[in-house]
């Protein structure tokens, strides 16, 4: 137990939150009733999927990805070592989750819009009692 | 990246998830979530991804938490779960 735990928990643990996360806004999404609730879930399992895409570009010992301008001057005249690349974390994941992170607000933004319109419509964000509301108006008809 | 700090922003980012879909008041639900936002921008930050940081600081702990507090304003506060 305690060998599992040096060997695969610790040092995986930012794969190991990532699960955990994930698995608790995909359990909101399905389980929550109230339809903000569920927005806020699913945001939260966005940043689940943005916690694993920036943990795979992360070294052990390496900084933020800027490199001295000193050192790009010289590897320009011809200096291959002038840039370690194992002291600069992959910033291309980086790159990748940035434009996720703006793409999910506007979602989130859409959806809310979505809900307030929900709202002017059947009086609730609660999903039985709208499910409820949209029986009886079939019924109706 | 150091690990200590690592551990414990992600056991917080934990416990903020799961007070956030917990509680039946919206605006704390949505308060708790800027907190949430905050934290996993310390950790982007710990991680050596300064610009997600900055952007998760702005867009995911500022803008979003607006959002749905000017939608609870729109609607309803309280909540059934």
């Amino acid at each position: 137990m305690e060998a599992f735990f040096k060997e695969a928990v610790v040092p995986h643990f930012n794969f190991w939150i990532y699960v955990i996360i994930m698995m608790i806004g995909l359990w909101s999404v399905i389980a929550k009733n109230n339809l903000i609730k569920k927005l806020i879930g699913l945001s939260i399992f966005q940043t689940a999927i943005l916690l694993l895409y920036v943990s795979l570009g992360v070294k052990e010992g390496a900084s933020i990805p800027i490199i001295d301008h000193h050192a790009a001057e010289r590897s320009l005249v011809g200096d291959a070592g002038a840039i370690n690349p194992d002291l600069i974390a992959n910033p291309v994941p980086h790159v990748l989750m940035l434009t996720a992170i703006v793409v999910g607000v506007a979602t989130l933004g859409v959806a809310l819009a979505l809900c307030q319109m929900i709202y002017k419509d059947f009086g609730t964000l609660e999903e039985d009692e709208v499910l409820q509301k949209i029986k009886a108006l079939h019924d109706d008809v | 990246m150091i690990v200590t700090f690592d551990i414990i922003i992600l056991v917080f980012l934990v416990i903020a998830a799961i007070i956030s879909l917990s509680v039946k008041d919206l605006l704390a639900a949505a308060m708790v979530f800027g907190i949430y936002g905050f934290l996993i921008c310390l950790l982007w930050a710990e991680m050596g991804a300064v610009d997600v940081a900055f952007t998760e600081a702005t867009v995911g702990a500022g803008v979003s938490t607006v959002l749905i507090i000017a939608t609870i304003l729109n609607t309803r506060r309280r909540s059934t779960d």
